[in-house]
């Protein structure tokens, strides 16, 4: 899957399934989503299902981090860089 | 217990008047299904429904002091009313009836607006003085009882409940734009604000004074009050605490089972309605009668801790099982009961459980609830302890570790993930000085169901900042004392009062003419409560530990110890079945439905139910969100679209 078609994935259920809105200018891939309110404290479990379904990847514990999970761009090279792995 | 309405100001009574009091009492027949009176003179109406516990046979209401210048309506019970008439006989003030009732007319004949510091009780009271023509309302002092007031035509309306305001002042059944805002954000709107616009609710350990001009004065008589940081503590030793602690539980559960009817109890199988039911028994009845709620999933059923208790006293127990589809179909009548909206399903099996003891015949039960307030029960005051404690050492890489010792019970729980509980539990701590620190974190949850008013509302929401908003409302006396005070303060007046007591509390108990009764909640045991030191309350992680000490004697080993499990019920989930949302909920939030009620977002609410139809909304925010939006709609429905409709319904009593 190429990085731009991630990137529409992961912002499509982002905007729909926790901003709840189809206006793509409200998410800038640089924010962050903590930040913003989009994920309170049980919102990350619904990123990693999201990241877990549709990109076919097992996310371990460690894993579960700001770094890897905390805007559209930090889960876009989490999951470039797991399916390089 | 009972239902109280009225008005006072330019009544000529008139034949119109008294249809104007049958019209509010009869809306309050569930509160008081056993007879109704009215008083109607020059100045006043008063109407009342009553629930006979004290004096079935000569209690009736409203009732004068033997020479027609004082009269009441109440609503709730006087517990020291024994006490109290005993003192007053003596000083040759001259009883008619058996009732409680009677002690408020010469007490305030005796003491005037002080007569209510007097009281040890759960009440909403209406006082006329036909001397002085003037009303007086008094309201409880933890707010058990709800008492509702507007001023229209003239004239000073009061009632129990809202609806009996609506059946006779059709332009008060408009939603309240700010009562929204508090509803959904803060569980319940914030007293004096309801959901109906001009519609006040008196706040608990009020007086409301209505004189013969009509001015109004608004005075408080009690309040949550803690010492400062540093005042020595009044105790000789924790032992002697935990002593005379134990000797007023054991005072307050006598006086709350007088009755002239049996009283029963709740037993959820936690600390607090386990040690009420064995201080009862402690009291002298030998067979409790008790009722509680089983459900199917494990992560809301306590049944196993509710049959170690029943072994452990021998109480007669009925349980009552709730499933998600009971939950759906009772949810429309649970918000017409309510009120406001409700952003929880939890108090619906409360509403079947109260329709369960009302089957087996009783009119009363004891509950515990009011101890994790008094005590500091909740997560929310370990959460706070614990974010102060981290904030101490911002950099530590352990303390926020703690935080993996909440929450345990949960299926999603906000500390599955270390990595990102850090970063949640560290927002908001630049409130940490603020009386509200340990409630920014949930009311930022609940919040989010604001993002799906209309975009008409909006402006008004992004503007509602509601930490701002609540420490407006706040004495200023909470900057001196200790931090789990403060939580403790905002927590009983937030989320007890406005919730738990009231779309939890008495109206899921009167919705089936049932009296609730709290022990925990007896003035006394708060007052003695809020003298304690902070970690005799909250010592380590372990929650409510004085009072576990106090209740050991008295329970199992397993129960005296057992942590906190929080009362819940299925949410979001239980309002869809085979993949499909129950009828009402597919209709009520149908685009055009949604739209024509002006108050929500049909897009984003389209977006929820989707979610939620999917059994992809796992987090509070937005099952919170969803029942808010259910409820409301249902209330708009209810009281606003099909106001003339609703009136009848509301006539019946009990809830099936």
């Amino acid at each position: 899957m190429s990085e731009a078609s991630v990137r529409e994935t992961i912002r499509g259920h982002i905007l729909e399934n926790l901003m709840f809105t189809n206006d793509p200018s409200r998410l800038p891939d640089d924010a962050s989503l903590l930040d913003m309110g989009v994920i309170d404290s049980t919102g990350v479990l619904e990123l990693v299902l999201l990241m877990e379904e549709n990109f076919s990847l097992q996310v371990q514990d460690a894993a579960i981090i700001p770094e890897n999970f905390d805007s559209v761009d930090r889960m876009v090279s989490f999951v470039m860089r797991a399916g390089s792995a | 217990m009972c239902g109280l309405a009225g008005f006072t100001g330019r009544v000529a009574a008139t034949p119109q008047d008294r249809l104007d009091l049958q019209r509010m009492i009869a809306t309050l027949h569930h509160r008081g299904p056993d007879a109704t009176g009215i008083h109607l003179a020059p100045g006043v109406g008063l109407a009342h429904a009553r629930l006979s516990i004290i004096d079935h046979a000569s209690g009736q209401q409203p009732l004068h002091d033997g020479s027609g210048s004082i009269w009441t309506v109440f609503n709730g019970e006087i517990f020291n009313f024994v006490e109290l008439r005993e003192e007053l006989r003596k000083q040759d003030y001259h009883f008619r009836t058996q009732s409680d009732t009677e002690v408020i007319v010469h007490l305030y004949h005796r003491d005037g607006d002080r007569f209510v510091e007097r009281l040890n009780g759960q009440f909403a009271i209406a006082v006329w003085d036909a001397r002085r023509q003037r009303l007086l309302l008094a309201r409880d002092r933890a707010g058990i009882r709800p008492l509702y007031y507007t001023r229209a035509r003239g004239r000073c309306w009061f009632a129990s409940e809202v609806k009996a305001l609506l059946a006779v002042l059709p332009e008060c059944a408009r939603i309240d734009h700010d009562g929204l805002l508090q509803a959904l954000t803060l569980w319940g709107p914030s007293d004096p604000d309801t959901l109906f616009e001009g519609v006040r609710s008196l706040p608990p350990g009020h007086l409301l004074a209505i004189e013969a001009d009509g001015r109004e004065t608004l005075e408080r008589y009690w309040d949550w009050q803690f010492p400062d940081v540093g005042a020595a503590p009044p105790f000789a030793s924790f032992d002697e605490a935990v002593e005379e602690l134990r000797g007023l539980l054991a005072d307050a559960v006598r006086l709350q089972l007088r009755a002239d009817v049996p009283v029963g109890a709740y037993l959820s199988g936690g600390l607090d309605s386990s040690g009420i039911v064995a201080l009862a028994r402690q009291a002298g009845i030998a067979s409790v009668r008790t009722f509680s709620v089983t459900f199917d999933d494990a992560e809301f059923d306590e049944r196993e801790q509710q049959q170690t208790m029943v072994r452990h006293l021998g109480t007669d127990h009925t349980t009552v099982h709730c499933t998600r589809a009971d939950i759906a179909q009772a949810f429309p009548t649970l918000v017409r009961y309510t009120e406001a909206p409700v952003l929880r399903t939890a108090p619906v099996p409360l509403m079947m459980l109260s329709g369960a003891v009302r089957r087996a015949g009783y009119k009363v039960v004891l509950t515990g609830e009011g101890a994790d307030e008094v005590f500091a029960g909740y997560d929310l005051f370990k959460e706070a302890k614990v974010r102060r404690f981290c904030a101490g050492r911002p950099a530590s890489a352990w303390r926020h570790l703690l935080l993996g010792r909440l929450y345990g019970y949960l299926g999603h729980s906000p500390v599955a993930s270390p990595g990102f509980a850090r970063a949640f539990f560290a927002q908001g701590m630049e409130h940490i000085d603020r009386p509200v620190f340990a409630h920014a974190p949930r009311w930022s949850t609940s919040r989010r169901a604001l993002g799906f008013l209309a975009p008409e509302l909006q402006a008004r929401a992004m503007a509602f900042d509601p930490l701002a908003f609540y420490e407006g409302r706040l004495p200023a006396d909470v900057a001196g004392w200790a931090p789990l005070a403060r939580d403790q303060y905002v927590e009983a007046k937030s989320l007890m009062a406005g919730y738990l007591l009231s779309s939890q509390g008495d109206r899921v108990a009167m919705a089936n003419s049932i009296e609730g009764r709290f022990p925990f909640l007896d003035h006394r045991v708060i007052e003695f409560a809020n003298r304690l030191p902070p970690h005799w309350k909250l010592r380590g992680l372990t929650e409510k530990h004085i009072l576990r000490k106090a209740l050991a004697p008295l329970l199992p080993a397993e129960i005296a110890r057992r942590p906190k499990q929080p009362y819940r019920a299925p949410d979001a989930s239980s309002f869809f079945a085979g993949g499909r949302p129950v009828d009402y909920v597919e209709e009520l939030l149908s685009p055009a439905r949604i739209r024509d009620a002006g108050l929500f977002d049909a897009g984003k609410t389209g977006l929820l139910l989707d979610k939620c139809r999917r059994g992809r909304a796992v987090g509070f925010g937005d099952n919170q969100a969803f029942v808010g939006i259910v409820s409301t709609m249902l209330l708009h429905d209810t009281f606003i679209r099909h106001r003339a409709a609703a009136a009848p319904t509301l006539q019946a009593t009990g809830t099936e």
